[in-house]
């Protein structure tokens, strides 16, 4: 059977000429029906704009999809009839972004903004549709939400808000939830209540779950499998806890490296990772990652390194990855990490 | 230590002058590929020119009429004809420009001044007197422009009083600049409060720095862009306004010649001189074109939001 | 909102004793002599002074003369002409028309301003884009003299079209062209604001929240995109009721419309300073209200002003 989502080889430009920026370089991956993956990447690294092309909300231009496909159980989108992909968003694929605030019309209530797809897209009353959007709160666990439907963005707290927005992608019950960093713009502590939220609705929904972060907190916390992505391109992909105990690629490795972790000795340093991400409008030969990479050596720079199979669904984007992947680290599990 | 003991006074210097500067350089780099901005300068320049040294363009004297020759329409000798006077248009015309761009340049530079002062006082001092120059602002902007110029000119000078050129030159300018401020003052006031803001702004003053270094070295630079562009835009609506204060009557008159007052005396006969109101009429709307399109422009250029 | 509206009314009052004074200052305080010129060569009779000293209580200090005066507009009493006519009477017969062109500018500039700006906006660069932005910066650089003049000359004269003296009491056709001339520039402002602030919009994330939901593009645009640009086009358009209702003085001219505009004009010709302080009071008012009419609209557009 086919996967819910699957991208392959996708490849995306913005501008054109001498700054044409290569934003995807052949990005794939796929999510089946109720797991959880995360792409994980630094900023710059691809992962929104794969979301917004999978959402068919892209700016085109100046963007522009130069190959590869997206196919939704099985469909083929990218050149599909545009009204179809129209009614495939909300209904079966939906996105929460990363600032609930602007994601928002500061104009129009939260309850309209709900009521707005059951009146639009199922046709309700505007009584009945303000009902469903109660109830969409109270899903999402918004007290006494037969009043805050009444209320505008601005009068919600950071938390609040991305529950409702959350209650906004959910309400036409899709199969696929794409969240856009959701918990990056919040609290430390209300982004552990939102991550449960998401988790939960998840389980209960049996939904795909494709969560976009650049924090490893997150990602142990609930993520089945990981894409980790770097200029364009997937370089590593792995279930989690083989991906935490057996990092194939040192950018991987970096990432996890440049964390503090509660197990560290006091006083222990941090390991960044050198550097900055390449610019997209020039993108260095060979290893994209080479001149940030302790372990360069002369072939990195020449050879573009083909994602490998490390065995176990477990690929990684690295000439030497048999050699990291047997190194392993020395990181506790997964699980580990989340309770320690 | 080293880290802590630089950071603090980078952040006091490099941050306003970087951020200043830079929008300065991408502002020029993106206006000369703007023809638009070329078209301006080259048409301002040739106005300039007009107005410096009228001679280059024209012998004739502007204010020699001969009735012999009244309302003879443009041919030889006078490519733009005769006035009812006899006065040759085109040489009046060339004569024009000077009063014009003079209203519209002390007229610019008045409203600039005052309300750039007014609204960083406001706009930095917060309190009581950002309170003050407010309602004054709305005292004055309370004003509709022509009505408000109409009752000031009227009072300045009693019924049939003979007034100097270059008195009623001043008096105009000091009408526009009376009933124009508060938008200046407006302007410059929400750029000081938001740059006052910024987290720079703040460090600076945590570190000691005097309310004048603040103004001067921090908001400053960084308000001075849109009150700019509000100036370029206005220098031609001054020059409009000026001729519209002279078409009513109350603006600049005889023996002054502007734009202005060539359409205030040719505006009854257009039926048999239509030259007389053409060529006046048309130069002044291409000087307030050039002005509007270079404002148009170093906005443009200067506010990335609006590509 | 009861509070905030009652706060911007507070802040009406100093604003409009301000304004009105400085006109009472500037036409009655700034004259050395208040009948200069009003009896023609000669000078006036003792009589007529001591009439007129009384009428407008001349012998009291400038503050006490403001404040009796305008104790007598407050109660609807906008004085007298030197003639003797009731300034209000002139007010009541030149009024209606100046309203009618008012509403007359206002729909032609919000009609074809706001077509224009949400044709430029929405189809990006491009021809129409282009045309309307040419075509703005044509009507900003035209004073509305010209305008007037021209379309005046073309229209009425050459084409015969129009007349080029509107009656007395016109229809609300005979006023399009000396409406059209009286918005042209607003329309201009108008166009461009609509546009700039659609281009804003449609980069803005509730924006994109809105196509992720799936609505569709009509609604998108004409809910999510226009709603939210239009609220500061139609603060505009409210703070240039205030200006129209007042600032027709060339269009009333060039058309020779008998509205508010022309009988302060006249009233200036011919010194006759009752008139213009009870016009200018009057349209001070309705400057000042439409102001705070248009405050009050914002907040009802933007929620989140209500609340600061």
């Amino acid at each position: 059977m086919a996967p819910l989502l699957e991208v392959e080889d996708l490849r995306v430009e913005f501008g054109r000429g001498p700054e044409t920026a290569s934003v995807l370089n052949g990005v794939s991956y796929h999510v089946d029906e109720g797991e959880t993956l995360a792409v994980l990447g630094e900023s710059g690294s691809g992962k929104s704009v794969t979301a917004q092309t999978v959402m068919g909300i892209l700016d085109l231009p100046p963007g522009r999809i130069t190959g590869g496909a997206v196919r939704f159980r099985g469909e083929e989108l990218l050149g599909a009839d545009p009204e179809r992909r129209r009614l495939l968003r909300g209904e079966s694929m939906a996105m929460i972004f990363q600032d609930a605030l602007s994601a928002l019309n500061p104009v129009y209530t939260v309850g309209f903004q709900i009521a707005e797809q059951f009146r639009f897209r199922r046709g309700l009353s505007r009584r009945d549709a303000t009902a469903r959007a109660v109830e969409m709160l109270d899903q999402v666990r918004i007290p006494n939400a037969k009043q805050r439907v009444k209320e505008y963005p601005h009068q919600f707290s950071g938390g609040m808000r991305q529950r409702a927005m959350i209650a906004m992608s959910l309400a036409l019950d899709p199969e696929l939830l794409i969240a856009d960093e959701p918990t990056t713009a919040l609290d430390v502590t209300v982004q552990a209540q939102i991550m449960d939220l998401l988790d939960e609705l998840r389980r209960e929904r049996g939904m795909g779950l494709v969560l976009i972060t650049h924090d490893l907190g997150v990602v142990a916390e609930v993520a089945d499998r990981i894409a980790v992505m770097y200029a364009g391109r997937v370089v590593e992909h792995a279930d989690a806890a083989t991906l935490y105990a057996r990092p194939g690629h040192p950018y991987t490795r970096g990432l996890m490296d440049s964390v503090p972790r509660v197990d560290d000795v006091a006083g222990a340093p941090l390991r960044p990772i050198p550097g900055l991400p390449p610019s997209l409008a020039a993108i260095p030969d060979g290893c994209p990652f080479h001149p940030r990479c302790a372990h360069a050596v002369d072939r990195c720079v020449t050879e573009v390194p083909a994602l490998r199979e490390l065995g176990g669904d477990h690929q990684a984007a690295c000439h030497f990855a048999e050699r990291f992947v047997a190194e392993g680290t020395d990181r506790p599990t997964t699980h580990e990490v989340v309770s320690g | 230590m080293t880290e802590l003991a630089t950071s603090p006074a980078a952040a006091d210097e490099a941050p306003a002058v970087e951020e200043t500067r830079g929008l300065w350089v991408d502002g020029w780099a993106d206006l000369r590929r703007r023809p638009r901005f070329w078209i301006a300068a080259a048409l301002i320049l040739v106005l300039l020119l007009m107005a410096l040294a009228p001679s280059l363009f024209t012998s004739v004297d502007p204010a020699v009429g001969e009735l012999s020759r009244s309302r003879q329409p443009p041919g030889d000798g006078a490519i733009f004809g005769y006035d009812l006077q006899g006065r040759d248009v085109y040489a009046r015309t060339i004569y024009g420009a000077a009063p014009s761009l003079a209203v519209g340049f002390l007229a610019t530079l008045g409203t600039m001044v005052i309300g750039s002062l007014a609204g960083l006082l406001a706009g930095y001092s917060q309190g009581w007197a950002d309170s003050l120059l407010s309602r004054i602002g709305e005292v004055f902007a309370g004003l509709p422009f022509v009505l408000g110029g109409i009752v000031i000119l009227t009072s300045l000078n009693e019924p049939g009083e003979i007034v100097g050129a270059q008195e009623l030159v001043f008096q105009v300018v000091l009408t526009i600049v009376v009933l124009t401020w508060p938008v200046a003052m407006r302007i410059m006031r929400a750029a000081a409060i938001e740059t006052a803001q910024q987290d720079y702004v703040k460090a600076a003053r945590a570190l000691g720095a005097g309310p004048f270094r603040i103004v001067l070295r921090h908001i400053l630079p960084n308000t001075l862009a849109p009150v700019l562009v509000y100036g370029a835009i206005q220098f031609g609506v001054f020059i409009g306004a000026e001729a519209t204060l002279s078409f009513l009557g109350i603006g600049l008159r005889d023996p002054v010649v502007s734009w202005g007052v060539m359409i205030a005396e040719a505006k009854d006969r257009v039926q048999d001189i239509p030259w007389a109101l053409f060529f006046p009429a048309g130069f002044l709307v291409v000087t307030v074109l050039a002005f509007v399109m270079m404002g148009d422009a170093v906005r443009d250029a200067l506010d990335p939001r609006g590509r | 909102m009861g509070r905030y509206t009652l706060r911007r009314l507070l802040q009406l009052i100093p604003v409009f004793l301000g304004t009105t004074f400085l006109v009472y200052w500037l036409v009655w305080g700034l004259r050395e002599d208040p009948f200069a010129g009003k009896c023609g060569q000669r000078e006036c009779s003792p009589a007529f002074r001591a009439a007129l000293t009384e009428r407008y209580n001349l012998d009291d200090p400038l503050i006490v003369q403001y404040l009796k005066y305008l104790g007598a507009v407050l109660t609807g009493d906008f004085g007298q002409t030197f003639s003797g006519t009731e300034v209000s009477t002139l007010i009541a017969d030149a009024y209606p028309i100046t309203i009618k062109l008012a509403i007359v500018a206002l729909v032609i500039e919000a009609v074809i301003g706001i077509i224009a700006g949400v044709v430029a906006g929405l189809r990006g660069r491009g021809f129409a884009d282009t045309l309307v932005l040419v075509s703005t910066l044509f009507l900003i650089a035209l004073p509305v003299f010209v305008t007037g003049l021209v379309l005046r000359q073309v229209l009425g004269v050459d084409l015969g079209i129009i007349r080029t003296s509107v009656p007395a009491n016109p229809s609300i056709g005979e006023l399009i062209v000396p409406g059209f001339v009286l918005a042209s520039l607003s329309m201009a402002y108008v166009a461009r604001l609509t546009r700039t602030s659609l281009i804003e919009n449609s980069r803005a994330d509730f924006v994109r929240t809105a196509v992720a939901k799936g609505l569709p593009r009509r609604r998108v645009v004409g809910v999510h995109m226009l709603r939210n640009s239009l609220i500061p086009v139609v603060t505009f358009l409210g703070t240039d009721i205030g200006a129209l209702m007042g600032g027709a003085i060339v269009t009333e001219g060039v058309f020779n419309i008998r509205g508010i505009g022309g009988l302060i004009y006249r009233g200036l010709q011919q010194q006759d300073i009752a008139t213009v302080v009870g016009v200018v009071a009057l349209l001070v008012i309705v400057y000042l209200v439409a102001n705070l009419v248009v405050d009050l609209l914002y907040a009802v557009l933007d929620p989140r002003i209500r609340y600061d």
